[in-house]
């Protein structure tokens, strides 16, 4: 590598392709070349900044100027004003961002310190390269593993982690891997489930586009502690660049020796394969994603047996999410002690959010465990938009609770939320404002439900069909307090009677829906009212 | 393009390939199904009873066992979507493509499908036309899509 006075670092991921990043950083690189400073100021491609809503965006380095909507137009005056004058350019400049990847963490008479995690690299290097990866650290935790500690080692800093599944589900990561670790088998698997389908979520498609490294070095120490051969990453048939970049990365790892028979020249050999999904939602659970993989419709099985001790092909494995998988590397080189720190003492460590909706920056954040709602939607999201006044925020994607104004402090994380009957889910907070309206949402849930319900058990394949029509006839202005009851009933029957979690979690948005706005169900009907007018007629103009 | 026989051979023989089989077969076909004859041959391949193949294949949403258009448009109709007005674009869809959903245009050139998620929420709405994905819709942006993919025969 050259030595540089400036590095850009351009994001290249799914969001800035759309707006035209290659044209930008092709226009950049030209102009450059004609100023005769391309040997002076690096480019470099990156993954996601975590900046959304802002065509292409880039930051400069050393001076941390960030510049969104940027257009090929731009760039000569850019060029002329940051690298030959050497001010930046105010017009594009990016102000009061929220830095996807920081934690800040304030303590009374300390200066804010930051950490980053599971976004320590996403929109730092360039994801595509496994030299700096490694020059980040990258493989340390591997190395550490292989060479200096022992499976049961690996398993135990896991386990004093206190690390639990980003998942949705919250079980402590360390557990799962001792379960498959002391069951005796000839073979074991280790599976990274990467179909990411909540809706609102896109977390886990940004950490396998901007840090796919950290993915292979994380199953791969998964492999080494449970004692499997062989992993599989999942991911949904849509994420084609995130199937791209991982091809890629193990690819490459396997050409450096990081991946493949004798690992760095250990007795340790392990192989991980991309697997695509086609679009089902139900994949995302762990029984049915395995019978994907094994080639068959994407229906749940019956648990127990759990896949830690008869998963893939009925041997012991573990299925952990990308999230989850990503916090591996560094707790490994660090130890637990240095992961507790973060967080809570039931939830250690920090979870990535996206927020979205009615709020000025939307966008992914990584903040610790325990971090207040208010917090996430006033300070990192920038508040409410266009002067509005927060009504709620449905936290935890469709499969979660919405939560009111009353629950602005509710500390994020498993434990606390699970106290007022509400999830920390995928980490989706969609914020509403005082103008969107209750039952519409709800509506859009219901669908995506219905749709999605796999049809194996009949609480929710018959559930979901009755909720649609309910919520239909709010959507008419019609039905009535009958309607409601109803709507509470038929979803607690599904908690209790379905056979998967997507049948046993409709009750989260229902019930917390009525729970908190009951009024303008009541409203619908009764005064025909409805506070986003969007109910009882066509809507023709958007938002 | 591969003749099917290339693409079945490029997987290993083994049931666990099937989506990924079918999603090549699909991807070679440029009405973006999956024809009875596909279903055969990947049944005879793998060694499994053609309405397993079937059975498979009518699962998943991504594949269509009926003849699409060239180009498949896939609206989000996910909550972070419909907060910002899918519902208005697809009916703006229906309305400029004269189909409903699920249906292809007589040219063979549209077919109108509703998807959950594609996780570009922060973009939205958004939709995906075959393998590319489009956000920030508004109407005068679907006109200049449409339009783009019409010049493009």
């Amino acid at each position: 590598m050259s030595i540089v006075r400036s590095h850009v670092l351009i994001s290249i991921d799914a969001n800035t392709l759309l707006a035209g990043a290659k044209a930008v950083e092709e226009a950049l690189i030209n102009e450059l070349r004609r100023r005769g400073i391309d040997k002076e100021v690096g480019v470099i491609e990156t993954g996601p900044l975590g900046i959304i809503g802002k065509g292409v965006v880039m930051v400069v380095y050393p001076e941390g100027v960030y510049y969104g909507n940027v257009k090929p137009e731009d760039i000569p005056e850019l060029v002329e004003e940051h690298f030959i004058k050497g001010r930046p350019l105010k017009r594009l400049m990016i102000e009061n961002i929220i830095t996807p990847s920081v934690v800040v963490k304030e303590e009374v008479g300390l200066t804010k310190r930051q950490v980053r995690i599971v976004l320590k690299n996403s929109g730092v290097i360039n994801p595509e390269s496994i030299e700096e990866y490694i020059a980040s650290d990258g493989f340390d935790g591997l190395t550490k593993a292989i060479f200096e500690m022992k499976p049961e080692d690996v398993i135990k800093v896991v386990k004093d982690s206190g690390l639990r599944g980003r998942g949705g589900a919250g079980f402590p990561t360390g557990l799962k891997w001792e379960f498959t670790y002391k069951i005796p088998s000839d073979e074991k698997y280790v599976i990274c489930n990467a179909d990411e389908g909540e809706p609102g979520t896109f977390k886990d498609r940004l950490i396998l586009e901007g840090d796919p490294y950290r993915i292979v070095e994380a199953m791969t120490i998964a492999g080494y502690a449970v004692g499997a051969k062989k992993g599989y990453i999942y991911i949904r048939g849509e994420y084609k660049l995130s199937i791209d970049r991982m091809q890629k990365a193990i690819q490459t790892a396997k050409e450096y020796g990081l991946l493949g028979d004798n690992i760095l020249g250990s007795n340790f050999s392990f192989d991980i394969e991309v697997r695509k999904g086609a679009g089902a939602y139900i994949c995302g659970e762990e029984t049915a994603l395995i019978e994907s993989l094994e080639g068959k419709r994407g229906v749940p099985r019956i648990k127990p047996p759990y896949p830690v001790s008869q998963g893939l092909r009925n041997k012991p494995t573990v299925v952990n999410n990308v999230e989850t998988l990503a916090n591996i590397p560094d707790i490994v080189r660090n130890g637990a002690e240095w992961f507790r720190q973060f967080g809570t003492e039931k939830c250690p460590g920090t979870k990535v959010y996206t927020i979205l909706g009615d709020v000025i920056n939307a966008g992914l954040i990584e903040v610790e465990m325990g971090t207040p709602l208010r917090e996430i939607i006033f300070q990192y999201g920038g508040g409410i938009k266009d002067g509005k006044k927060f009504k709620c925020a449905l936290v935890g994607g469709a499969a979660g609770a919405f939560l009111g104004e009353e629950m602005l402090d509710v500390k994020m994380d498993f434990e606390n939320l699970k106290e007022y009957k509400a999830v920390l889910g995928s980490g989706a907070i969609l914020v509403m404002n005082e103008s969107a309206c209750i039952v519409d949402m709800l509506k859009s849930i219901l669908r995506f439900f219905e749709h999605e319900s796999c049809g194996r058990c009949t609480p929710c394949r018959v559930g979901t069909k009755r909720l649609v029509e309910i919520i239909n006839r709010f959507a008419n202005l019609e039905g009535s307090e009958e309607d409601i009851d109803e709507m509470v009933n038929i979803s607690l029957v599904m908690k209790d009677t379905s056979f998967c979690p997507l049948g046993q979690s409709v009750h989260l948005p229902v019930v917390s829906a009525i729970r908190y706005f009951k009024d303008e169900f009541i409203n619908h009907f009764k005064e025909k009212y409805c506070v986003a007018n969007r109910c009882g007629r066509k809507v023709e103009v958007l938002s | 393009m591969k003749t099917k026989e290339e693409i079945l051979k490029s997987f290993p023989k083994n049931p666990d390939y099937i989506i990924e089989i079918l999603h090549a077969l699909q991807d070679n076909n440029p009405y973006n199904y999956l024809t009875p004859e596909d279903i055969k041959l990947c049944a005879e391949y793998l060694d499994l009873p053609v309405s397993y193949v079937e059975g498979v294949a009518s699962f998943y949403s991504m594949f269509s066992l009926k003849p699409r258009g060239r180009y498949v448009i896939r609206l989000c109709d996910s909550p972070p979507c419909h907060l910002v007005g899918s519902e208005s674009l697809l009916e703006y869809l229906e309305k400029k493509l004269k189909i409903k959903v699920g249906e292809t245009t007589p040219d063979r050139l549209f077919t109108l499908e509703l998807t959950s998620c594609l996780g570009v929420c922060a973009v939205a709405p958004a939709m995906m036309i075959n393998d590319e994905v489009y956000g920030n819709l508004t109407f005068e942006k679907i006109d200049k899509i449409l339009e783009e993919k019409r010049g493009n025969l």
